[in-house]
């Protein structure tokens, strides 16, 4: 409650502060965003990302509040409860909605979310330092076959997108490297900038904020990222490649048809601002668009791909 | 770095940001539950329509306010405000309790300040070079860190370590409970939903140390603090005196809080332990830390405030947060279409050298308010009817505890984990070793898990484990920790033989 209160007054001060916008009232009084996980992450920043534009174009404040716990489950879990008004509204992300209720009883399941937009996802690549004798992916995948488990690789988690990517890319290189997992990707990067391990399962994101100190050997995405036009696709090189981790948006299960079509219009909206999609891709997102509408094809093609992954990997039954 | 960065930083609109976010961050730092972290996260959106330089001091302020902020409830109600005072509380508590709290709070509040000025001295000059301990850490580093600091838990129970070490033992159970951090297993939950978020590190502070301070506040008659007759209005120039007599204390304790603060694994907490921990091995035979000594204090609050510096050090020159409140204000300059990372320093100059600047005066400003509020809180303590405090403390962690995720569960969590801390106080078992082992127990299990992995991968698990020079060095710390009690203990009996102990207490 008082960090509500907190929350709320800081937001009247940021708005106070805030020069005048034309609001048309779409949402009323600020919207609570939890995040569920703590401040400082991917999720956390995206949120960040998208705050001043929501406030931009729809009047209202965004608050960013955390509900970290158990990898995320402990804010799902919660989530059918929450006041379905619309005014309160959770990020998602995938794999995490799918691995984890299939790992274990982890008080919500997949399909009970209402997850209304899927608005960016963070590609898989494999990322080494400047100076690592791995100039290609030819090289790492040439090594692993030679050594087998020979190359470590950080990542962060397990049964995480990054160690779903290492278990898939593994077999189909035949090669054999040997996944260490960490506590998110700062802490992986930092194993691999630091020499700890010999390579990085990571996303594009850690390319755009590591610059020249990093070099990414592929991304896993359809076509290359605007920001990095030197650094080759999984695809191009005859991987069948793309993915990563998803991030969207749910409202509790019990919000109406209309609440649920009006929220997936509004992100829709913010994800298709120029300003927005530039700061996006300058972060080393992929912009994604899946509105409620198309979400459930997504979401079961998706779900079948992670649970197969999973399966054949041994992390789940 | 030239000067200019300095003017531009002491803009007046600059000056009252880093004024008004120390303030703030010391009241917010001061209530058990509310941690920098979060005091940071809740403003960042008021940033959003600053200059990123003005946006970067506020936070900045917030943060080393907050992390000095701590101290006051640590010292007058033996509650850590934020994880970082936990060591503040060995000895800031039984000074309050002597009748020493303002004492202890002035102390803390110089030590704050030359520790943050420490911290914020290197950001500004070898940020670049220092950076470099960040990455010379690896998993095995942090594994044996850890165990430095659990090796604490035997010099901290004087008197009976194998309590200690059940304690120990007892908060690394505790930290496995729920999602695992790194390898996702669930462990230990035993079917219950609650039991998944496992015990979060805020709440079991506000439960193991708060909690037991109420209890026996309502079950004995006495005043919660010792209090002389008339109240001594200033003992500011005391605590000037004691803080200078202590100055290689101060900075020894600033240096490893800056060089701690760098290792994005660890943070404030650990810092202030492993401080703590080599004044009190450096310590003078006549000075009893764990029952009042200022040293004791001096040391883990100039190291968790050198942390913030020394925090901003990976931060900006890696992209790397070196703190869980750095990583928030990393995303908040992110937003601002700031790049951190191996670029900032050269491309982003301005902006770093007028926060860092802004980081200074914060700092500064932290002596005049840090005095004034502490006195002011001290005072508040020490006056208010005993009718009045309990229910206003015990509000105080309520909602501290439900603030941290809006969790009911985290508040029964946290009772149950009070009464129990309370019911094992008793019989002897104190409640640091339990937290440490709740802290430490994470931090030493994935090091452990990673080394382990990639020295089984690599055939080189005796190389990882104890090859690297810095571990050798950690290593040897450790056994140094260890023994050198029983040395002093031996020298001062053979001592006594001869002298026939003319050592006057």
């Amino acid at each position: 409650m008082l960090r509500r209160t907190i929350l709320k007054t800081a937001a009247a001060m940021a708005l106070a502060a805030a020069t005048g916008t034309t609001a048309f009232a779409q949402t009323n009084g600020p919207v609570d965003y939890v995040i569920p996980f703590g401040p400082g992450g991917e999720s956390d920043i995206s949120a960040r990302l998208q705050q001043p534009f929501f406030k931009e174009k729809f009047g209202q404040d965004l608050v960013i509040s955390y509900k970290p716990g158990g990898g995320g489950a402990v804010g799902w879990a919660s989530l059918n409860g929450l006041n379905s008004n619309g005014q309160t509204i959770m990020g998602v992300n995938l794999p995490h909605i799918i691995i984890k209720p299939a790992q274990k009883d982890v008080g919500f399941k997949t399909e009970e979310l209402n997850t209304f937009y899927m608005f960016h996802y963070t590609p898989d690549a494999i990322v080494v330092k400047a100076d690592s004798p791995y100039k290609t992916l030819k090289d790492l995948v040439d090594d692993a076959k030679a050594n087998p488990g020979q190359v470590t690789m950080s990542g962060s988690g397990k049964a995480s997108a990054n160690h779903l990517a290492q278990i898939k890319f593994d077999k189909m290189t035949g090669g054999k490297t040997t996944y260490v997992p960490f506590k998110g990707t700062g802490a992986s990067t930092t194993a691999m900038l630091g020499g700890q391990v010999k390579a990085q399962w990571g996303y594009s994101t850690v390319g755009a904020k590591q610059g020249d100190a990093v070099r990414m050997l592929a991304v896993a995405m359809e076509e290359r990222h605007p920001l990095f036009p030197d650094v080759p696709t999984f695809k191009e090189l005859g991987y069948e490649m793309v993915g990563g981790a998803y991030r969207g948006i749910a409202l509790p299960n019990t919000a109406s048809a209309e609440t649920t079509k009006k929220w997936s219009d509004m992100i829709g909206e913010i994800n298709n601002d120029p300003a927005f999609r530039q700061k996006m891709l300058d972060g080393g997102f992929a912009l994604l668009d899946v509105d409620s509408a198309g979400m459930a094809d997504f979401m079961k093609a998706r779900t079948e791909e992670y649970l197969k992954d999973a399966r054949e990997a041994g992390l789940i039954k | 770095m030239e000067f200019g960065h300095l003017i531009s930083a002491f803009t007046p609109f600059n000056f009252l940001l880093a004024l008004c976010g120390v303030v703030a961050g010391t009241v917010i730092g001061s209530i058990p539950g509310l941690t920098a972290t979060m005091a940071v996260a809740v403003l960042v959106p008021i940033t959003f329509s600053m200059e990123p330089a003005s946006a970067l001091i506020l936070l900045g302020a917030i943060y080393t306010g907050a992390i000095y902020g701590g101290a006051y409830a640590a010292i007058l109600l033996n509650t850590p405000g934020t994880p970082s005072a936990i060591a503040t509380t060995f000895d800031g508590y039984p000074m309050a309790k002597k009748g020493d709290g303002d004492l202890a709070v002035a102390i803390a509040c110089y030590a704050s300040v030359v520790g943050g000025m420490v911290g914020a001295l290197a950001l500004l000059f070898i940020a670049p070079p220092l950076s470099s301990v960040a990455l010379a850490f690896g998993p095995i580093e942090y594994f044996w860190l850890s165990v430095f600091g659990l090796s604490l838990i035997a010099s901290l129970s004087t008197g009976n370590v194998v309590k200690g070490l059940v304690g120990g033992a007892f908060g690394m159970i505790l930290s496995t409970v729920g999602v695992a951090e790194i390898s996702a297993d669930i462990r230990l939950t035993f079917g219950s939903q609650t039991l998944i978020s496992g015990f979060g590190v805020v709440g079991a502070l506000i439960g193991l140390y708060c909690i037991p301070v109420l209890i026996d506040l309502v079950a004995t008659p006495d005043r919660h603090l010792k209090v002389e007759n008339e109240v001594r209005s200033v003992r500011i120039t005391e605590a000037g005196r004691i803080a200078w007599g202590s100055k290689f204390n101060l900075i020894r304790s600033s240096i490893i809080g800056t060089l701690v603060g760098i290792l994005p694994g660890a943070g404030g907490s650990v810092a202030g332990l492993v401080a703590y921990s080599e004044a009190k091995r450096s310590a003078k035979p006549h000075q009893k830390f764990g029952e009042g000594e200022p040293d004791g204090i001096m040391a883990t609050e100039a190291s968790n405030n050198a942390t913030v510096g020394g925090g901003f050090i990976p931060t900006l020159v890696l992209g790397i947060p070196g703190t869980p409140p750095d990583a928030v204000i990393l995303g908040a300059l992110l937003v601002q279409g700031v790049r951190t990372g191996p670029t900032l320093f050269e491309s982003g100059g301005s902006i770093v050298y007028t926060f860092i600047y802004g980081l200074i005066i914060a700092t500064i400003l932290m002596l005049p308010t840090g005095l004034l509020i502490g006195r002011y809180a001290y005072q508040t303590i020490v006056t208010i009817p005993k009718a009045v405090l309990v229910p206003l403390v015990g509000f105080m962690t309520l909602i501290g505890t439900f603030a941290i995720r809006n969790s009911v569960s985290d508040v029964v969590i946290m009772i149950g984990l009070g009464v129990f801390g309370w019911l094992v106080g008793r019989f002897g078992f104190a409640a640091s070793p339990i937290v440490l082992g709740l802290i430490l127990g994470p931090i030493a299990e994935q090091g452990f898990v990673q080394s382990w992995t990639i020295g089984a991968a690599t055939n080189n698990l005796s190389g990882i484990f104890f090859g690297r020079p810095i571990s050798q060095a950690i290593v040897a710390f450790t056994i140094l920790t260890l023994v050198y009690p029983l040395f002093t203990q031996w020298r001062s009996a053979r001592a006594g033989k001869i002298s026939g102990a003319t050592d006057a207490e």
